[in-house]
């Protein structure tokens, strides 16, 4: 067994399981993190981390305006807005009583 | 019984530019007949998300109609490509074979996309895809089940199943696939076709939706190591829009196939080849690679690549951390598609339970798992450190050698549904994904056919930037290999 719990990482992955999902994946995941546990056989208390494959440095640029992509073309993406300007989602702050 | 839809001869970019150049054929007759080898098999094949011929064939005129007018934009203005799934092509559904993008329209291109359509390139249908690119044998589309040209009761590979099966199956000359573990070369492998990965931030992966931002690496897929060279030509470039892109990159691959050159310096790492889980047909054909390049004067050397062991327990833990983040985005609030709820945390939670299939599930849980408190030094850290140890060991070993020589895979192309374990399916990835993590350029070039009649391939992988003498070594490599035959 890990100590991988199904229904924590789903709720931080904003995952929304059916039981039958979540004892599948908690099998899977301990068999993936029991294969993963490999890498303890290795000491590498001293070993640079590597980020990316190929250095690089920072890359800057002038702090200048861009093209954008016009919002008529964004809008026409979006599952649900507000006078082809907005997005709509649910309420977000709850005003009580409404 | 799987049916076999290979066609009997193939066509290059080269030699369709030639023709067109000469004025022998015109982009519209070409893209024609490409349509028409769809119409006659793509039923099998299953390889296209979407394939608008209408579209292509405006396309091809306009390209006519540049050429006529003395103005083409390249050698290879009117040549079509077809485009993995991931890739933004402005007005194009860019799905990436999932449910949580359905009727989403890419609203630019991406710049691989652009660079192909300033040289004229026909863009040439959406390509079939594991979900997200999670996968290796294309069976996590939440779509269609791409087949095997070659045998369709067999997987074509993945993640870049659709652009491997295209070109295997005769549907376009010339495909783009995306490859973070493996995804171009493997499929290429199992179709009989090339695939070139790039060495990381060669090309540009703005417009590429992405999977695990450090391994992401676009490339082509092609039926010579030619065209492998023409494409890469044309796609290479620092990209002001993506910051991991080198800079004053040099390109004349295609022209380098030609100079004369000395014999290569070939490194063997033995225990891919003693490996007990390759497959004994992969091995004899590996084994008789070595032998043909050897008799070719070409000097073998052995080297090790002590960690590579570790290089899948390191990339699944990297690959699904980066995955989980970049996948937080898909939401339902901006695209794709949203599941209806008055609670916006439930929104999310049954948009993303809808739209995303078992396996982008099951790698989102892994990969926010290891970033997650208490838990990110004993894995994420864990595994950067291990990515170390492997770069070293391609560094040691490229001291050596100018390139390493391995199998593509463990064995030929399986039946569907007969991987069914996801760890099983994950161990399939063992000689590509080491070059991920390390950042290396590789090549998957046809290496003959295995006694159940599929395609077997073989690996060349060059250091950093080494895609000169890499793609020298496959082009010398497919030589042989035809005066074999």
């Amino acid at each position: 067994m890990s100590s991988f719990d199904v229904k924590t990482v789903a709720a931080l992955s904003r995952l929304e399981l059916t039981p039958e999902e979540e004892a599948a994946y908690q099998k899977d995941l301990d068999a993936i993190l029991g294969y993963v546990e490999k890498m303890a056989e290795l000491d590498i208390a001293d070993v640079e981390p590597t980020a990316r494959a190929v250095e690089m440095d920072n890359v800057f640029r002038e702090d200048v305006k861009g093209e954008s992509i016009d919002r008529d073309i964004v809008m026409k993406n979006a599952p649900a807005n507000v006078d082809d300007e907005l997005f709509r989602v649910p309420v977000v702050i709850d005003e009580g009583g409404a | 019984m799987g049916k076999n839809v290979v066609p009997e001869k193939f066509v290059s970019i080269a030699e369709l530019s030639k023709k067109l150049v000469a004025g022998e054929i015109t982009s519209v007759e070409i893209c024609q007949s490409y349509i028409d080898a769809c119409n006659a098999t793509e039923a099998d094949v299953k390889a296209f998300r979407v394939l608008d011929a209408e579209k292509i064939l405006a396309d091809a005129k306009a390209s006519d109609a540049r050429r006529a007018a003395g103005n083409a934009l390249s050698a290879y203005d009117g040549v079509p490509i077809g485009i993995k799934d991931n890739i933004s092509v402005t007005g194009e559904a860019c799905g990436c074979a999932s449910k949580i993008l359905e009727g989403y329209e890419a609203p630019y291109d991406a710049t691989v996309i652009t660079k192909l359509k300033a040289a004229g390139f026909v863009c040439f249908g959406r390509l079939n895809m594991d979900e997200f690119a999670m996968g290796s044998s294309t069976e996590n589309s939440a779509y269609d089940k791409t087949t095997n040209p070659w045998n369709t009761d067999c997987v074509p590979g993945g993640s870049s199943g659709g652009s491997a099966a295209a070109v295997a199956a005769g549907f376009c000359p010339a495909t783009l696939g995306s490859d973070t573990g493996g995804s171009i070369r493997q499929p290429a492998n199992f179709c009989g076709v090339v695939g070139l990965k790039p060495t990381y931030g060669r090309v540009s992966r703005f417009g590429l939706v992405a999977f695990a931002s450090s391994l992401d690496q676009i490339g082509p897929l092609t039926v010579t190591v030619e065209d492998a060279a023409v494409l890469l030509d044309v796609l290479i470039g620092c990209d002001k829009m993506d910051s991991t892109t080198i800079p004053n990159q040099e390109g004349g691959f295609a022209a380098a196939l030609s100079e004369e050159t000395a014999p290569k310096k070939i490194g063997v790492p033995m225990s891919y080849i003693e490996n007990e889980g390759l497959d004994a047909d992969v091995k004899a054909a590996t084994l008789k690679a070595i032998e043909q390049l050897k008799a070719d004067g070409h000097e073998i050397v052995e080297v090790e690549l002590p960690h590579a062991d570790y290089a899948i327990a390191a990339y699944y833990v990297i690959a699904t951390a980066e995955a989980s983040t970049n996948l937080a985005r898909f939401e339902g609030v901006r695209y794709g598609n949203r599941a209806q709820s008055n609670d916006l945390l439930e929104m999310y939670t049954k948009t993303r339970e809808n739209g995303f299939g078992a396996e982008v599930k099951r790698r989102i849980l892994l990969g926010t798992f290891v970033l997650s408190s208490g838990y990110y030094d004993a894995y994420y850290l864990k595994a950067q450190k291990v990515r170390t140890l492997i770069k070293q060991d391609f560094e040691k070993a490229f001291e050596k050698c100018d390139v390493i020589l391995t199998p593509v895979t463990p064995s030929t192309s399986f039946e569907f549904g007969s991987v069914k374990d996801p760890l099983q399916m994950y161990l399939s990835d063992i000689y590509t994904i080491s070059v991920n993590l390390a950042g290396n350029c590789a090549i998957s070039v046809p290496n003959g056919e295995a006694s159940n009649g599929m395609p077997i391939g073989l690996q060349f992988i060059g250091p950093i930037l080494g895609e000169k003498e890499l793609l020298q070594t496959a082009h010398i490599f497919e030589g042989l290999q035809k005066e074999a035959k």
